[in-house]
């Protein structure tokens, strides 16, 4: 669309602005602030420096936090993503069903995140949870309370139950979009499933698809409260990602500067990764 | 591949179910029956756990404190929102694409940064404690995410009915509120659902900037659960009651949600 040059679109932008100002720089400012400065728990404050950042980024235990976090990233998308499309790929496109998916589907999204942890706690638990005790009567020695293998599992298959359905919606939303017109044209030449999929699909679900890929990394990067609640970063430190390390350093041991530059670094990760995915989703667009 | 396919978003809802499902279950059963037998639908079925919720205001204040948070804070989200995403759409002016990405920023920042500063914030303005400081706080991600879906919506809006309303001898104010809304109505309901579900599922920072009297419902649980040990059953029948606010909202919403993820650009 033609946009019209014009300065005063500043005036709309303003209230908007200023909130999120508010909430963004002034917290940002405090972190920073944290960051540089050295304290002995009296409220003196004493300049720092880099030394903070120095010690964050030798600490063998921030290197643990962030490859435990990149690996619990990378899984969840290399299964939300394809899974999310194969069921959106299967979905129903007319009639009430459509209603009744939707509906049932989104109901993971909506439950409170320290709810999803706990109901995915018990529901795990060896002895009075449903899946824990199938997994342990069919021959498996399951219980994630004690073993790191069977917590990285629940914690993944929680995710995926958690998360799957948006990119399902998604997904869904890019399929229907397609008009009826181009099944046709395909069905005529006599493409197979297969080619439907590769070059009619696929590249209507492309924009959808960067979102979602975007969002799911953003939001896993960020994920503290169900992990919390689930393990709590157990058993040892084995599921600890980066948030639950991060509010442990800060409010369990109130190591602000280490804490707050730990904080920039996560925050400054996150932002680069985005910067690339939203860059060339704009690419994209543009074409 | 097509019997076999059809049976693919079956089983994906039964699997979404069976969590639930247990949850549920264990509303219905009292403590002893949880912890003493392993039973697959309640033998001793009882109403007892949603009894002690909906009589005691400490559980039931959290459930009016979690819904008026939301509300303010979808309310003033989406009408901030609104003319930013009218510019964002229309207008081409000094450092747009910069700021645009800026507010898409906010939606990436962790929580957990930014808990321990918001807390000193709210503090030092004296909002602690109050439903708006956690409906501002909440603007954070919420605002950024309603700036994106509305502009997707708006600018599928062609910028000749902006041009006849003008030549009409409409105020600007007049065509934006009589005309330019309604017409992006079904953008709106899905911005207000995305606010709606990202305020009322997320925590972290709604416990961190309350204490007794805007103390969210999901809150009250993790507190009740550290304080009086476990009492599973009530536990779970205040998690099952956090569903029913959301189930609702989605059934209302269900047919712009295929539409709105389409438009906009979530």
């Amino acid at each position: 669309m033609n946009k019209t040059e014009n300065q005063k679109a500043w005036f709309f932008v303003l209230p908007v602005l200023l909130l999120v100002a508010f909430n963004a720089l002034v917290p940002l400012m405090t972190v920073v602030n944290y960051s540089v400065q050295e304290t002995f728990g009296d409220n003196t404050f004493f300049w720092a420096g880099v030394l903070w950042f120095e010690e964050v980024m030798n600490s063998e235990r921030f290197h643990a936090a962030l490859g435990r976090q990149l690996f619990f990233t990378f899984t969840i998308l290399a299964i939300e993503i394809p899974l999310g499309v194969a069921i959106a790929l299967t979905m129903p496109r007319k009639g009430i069903w459509v209603s009744v998916c939707l509906v049932l589907m989104a109901l993971p999204l909506l439950i409170p995140w320290n709810v999803v942890g706990a109901m995915w706690n018990i529901f795990a638990l060896p002895d009075i949870g449903l899946l824990g005790r199938t997994l342990n009567a069919i021959g498996f020695d399951y219980n994630y309370t004690r073993q790191p293998g069977d917590a990285w599992f629940t914690l993944i298959l929680m995710d995926v139950w958690h998360w799957t359905s948006l990119v399902v919606l998604l997904s869904y939303a890019g399929l229907v979009s397609i008009p009826d017109a181009y099944y046709q044209a395909a069905k005529i030449d006599g493409a197979k499933p297969f080619a439907i999929f590769r070059y009619i699909q696929l590249p209507k679900m492309k924009r959808v698809l960067t979102i979602a890929i975007l969002l799911r990394f953003m939001d896993s990067f960020n994920i503290y409260t169900e992990p919390s609640v689930l393990t709590g970063g157990g058993p040892g430190n084995s599921t600890t990602l980066l948030s639950i390390d991060l509010v442990k350093i800060a409010l369990g041991q109130f190591d602000l500067g280490p804490a707050a530059a730990m904080s920039l670094i996560y925050f400054l990760i996150i932002l680069l990764m985005s910067w690339v995915f939203y860059t060339l989703m704009m690419r994209n667009e543009a074409k | 591949m097509n019997r076999v396919s059809r049976f693919v978003p079956a089983l994906y809802i039964i699997f979404l179910m069976l969590p639930i499902y247990w949850l549920v279950n264990m509303s219905f059963k009292t403590t002893n029956e949880i912890l003493g037998d392993f039973t697959l639908w309640p033998r001793q079925f009882t109403l007892e756990n949603y009894i002690t919720i909906f009589t005691d205001p400490t559980w039931y204040m959290g459930y009016v404190n979690s819904l008026a948070y939301v509300s303010i804070n979808t309310v003033l989200s989406v009408a901030v929102a609104l003319p930013a995403a009218y510019a964002f759409s229309r207008y081409r002016f000094l450092g747009d694409k910069h700021l645009f990405f800026w507010l898409l920023t906010n939606r990436m920042a962790p929580a957990a940064v930014f808990a321990l500063p918001f807390f000193q914030l709210y503090s030092a303005v004296g909002l602690f404690d109050t439903y708006l400081a956690v409906a501002l706080a909440h603007t954070l991600f919420n605002i950024p995410l309603a700036v994106w879906i509305l502009e997707g919506f708006m600018s599928g809006v062609p910028k000749e009915l902006d041009e006849t309303a003008y030549v009409d001898g409409y105020p600007f104010w007049s065509f934006f509120i009589k005309i330019f809304i309604p017409t992006i109505a079904a953008g709106i309901g899905v911005a207000a659902f995305f606010c709606f579900m990202f305020s009322w599922v997320e925590l972290l920072l709604a416990k961190t900037l309350t204490a007794v009297d805007a103390k969210p419902i999901a809150a009250t649980m993790t507190r009740t659960a550290s304080t009086s040990g476990y009492e599973l059953g009530l536990l779970a029948a205040a998690g099952t009651l956090t569903i029913i606010p959301g189930a609702f909202v989605i059934y209302f919403v269900r047919n712009y949600i295929a539409k709105g993820f389409a438009l906009g650009r979530v």
